[in-house]
């Protein structure tokens, strides 16, 4: 578990920065806006206790919160991921369990498992982000598009991320 | 008692996520209060520090527009000088010596964190109290107005600028000089609505549309845009105008800080006359 710590450290600041200085500057028409920083919290060891799940999603998306001026909502909905990941790891637990040592990544389970397991949880991530940031059903369409083409996105980003670093575990 | 605790432990996952939920979800809706403590925001100095140096680096890659921006207000500036006049003999003139009574004081600050594509988009400027900036002052670029000082702290200040939808603006009509309130709906960065023009007023596309003065956060006559569409619902007594922005909030680095000086006695007037 403290082995993990010093990559995992490396990944917050890494993604904060990244979303920070460069995603929270992309905008696609008007509608699309990547939010890669979840994948921190997406591949944090299937180990991690429940309480410390929900305070590093938290803080993840308070610190994105802070530099963006919008107190309480990516924490929010970061929250809300953190809440769905244990349930969504439960349904689609292979056969034989997880294995210990090993993290939920691509380069562990694969691309179809990865991808379903992302696809819901950036998806739930991207629709509570931005009801709440719409803070109401009017624009009930809008948003929705909003939320499909942004969480496209952000998997493409994150899928690309993940190859990026089983490209570095085979170099191995 | 025991089986609380058990029951507490058992369900500690849920109860923990409902906790900070309701937490971030208070942050969310108590925005504004926490907007005012600039330690949440980006004029923290800490995420301030960051963005300041960032924004160093993209700037240098705009350079030359900067470069031209500055280079046509030179030329502006000059064009307004007492030499580029013809002095005629045949008249003379009774100026009105604005600098014997200066209201208006302008301040040079630089843009370096900017959103368009929220619907609450925020500036972040390198200038805060220290230099003289407030809360309430407009904020200006050469080609419009931008938006308005929000919080300040010793070294950095957050604007709201008028792509938020939070913020309205007293506007005018330039050629007619019927006022309106000027708001964002959240969808485009280059397009804003005039609301509140009566339906017997002349509007065409076109026209310019700038700010009344009649808020005193900007003095009168600054541009905001020019009228791109009209619509008039059927039965409708105010006519929904479209206003295609002067300033491009994509690409803003430089701008002036507006402070009134007689601001606080136009306002203690104004609250005397409400209080009667």
């Amino acid at each position: 578990m403290i082995s993990y710590a010093p990559r995992y450290i490396f990944n917050f600041v890494f993604f904060t920065l990244i979303q920070v200085l460069v995603l929270n500057n992309i905008q696609l028409s008007g509608f699309v806006n990547p939010y890669l920083y979840i994948l921190f919290v997406l591949t944090l060891p299937f180990e991690t206790p429940g309480w410390l799940l929900l305070l590093l999603g938290f803080s993840s998306g308070m610190v994105i919160d802070i530099f963006s001026n919008t107190p309480g909502m990516h924490a929010s909905a970061t929250v809300f991921m953190c809440f769905l990941r244990p349930y969504v790891l439960r349904l689609f637990a292979p056969r034989d369990e997880y294995q210990p040592g090993t993290i939920p990544t691509m380069g562990y389970y694969g691309f179809a498992w990865f991808l379903r397991y992302a696809v819901i949880l950036v998806v739930a991530h991207h629709l509570f982000l931005f009801f709440i940031e719409v803070f109401s059903l009017t624009h009930f369409f809008s948003t929705f598009v909003r939320v499909l083409s942004s969480s496209a996105l952000t998997l493409i980003l994150i899928l690309i991320a993940q190859l990026f670093s089983q490209g570095k575990k085979q170099g191995r | 008692m025991r089986n609380f605790i058990r029951f507490i432990i058992k369900y500690h996952f849920t109860i923990l996520f409902f906790i900070i939920e309701a937490v971030s979800l208070l942050l969310v809706i108590n925005y504004n209060a926490y907007q005012r403590s600039s330690f949440l925001s980006s004029s923290s100095s800490v995420s301030g520090g960051i963005l300041k140096r960032y924004s160093a680096g993209s700037e240098y890659l705009m350079l030359r527009d900067i470069n031209e921006d500055l280079a046509r207000e030179n030329a502006y500036l000059r064009s307004r000088l007492p030499e580029s006049f013809r002095a005629s003999r045949d008249y003379f003139n009774l100026v009105n010596d604005s600098t014997s009574m200066q209201e208006y004081i302008y301040r040079s600050a630089r843009v370096i964190n900017n959103s368009t594509h929220r619907r609450f988009n925020y500036l972040t400027l390198n200038k805060g109290r220290l230099n003289g900036i407030e809360p309430e002052m407009g904020v200006i670029s050469n080609k419009g107005a931008v938006g308005i000082v929000k919080n300040v702290s010793d070294n950095y200040s957050t604007v709201i600028s008028i792509i938020n939808t939070r913020l309205k603006i007293s506007a005018k009509l330039k050629e007619s000089g019927f006022f309106g309130s000027l708001e964002w709906d959240g969808t485009s960065y280059q397009h804003v609505y005039l609301l509140d023009i009566p339906r017997h007023a002349n509007v065409s596309v076109g026209d310019l549309v700038v700010t009344s003065g009649y808020s005193s956060i900007f003095p009168e006559g600054i541009l905001l845009g020019n009228v791109e569409d009209v619509e008039l619902d059927k039965g409708a007594s105010f006519y929904r105008i479209r206003v295609k922005l002067s300033v491009d909030f994509k690409n803003l680095s430089f701008v002036e800080v507006i402070g009134h000086n007689s601001i606080a006695e136009q306002i203690n007037l104004e609250k005397i006359s409400e209080d009667d």
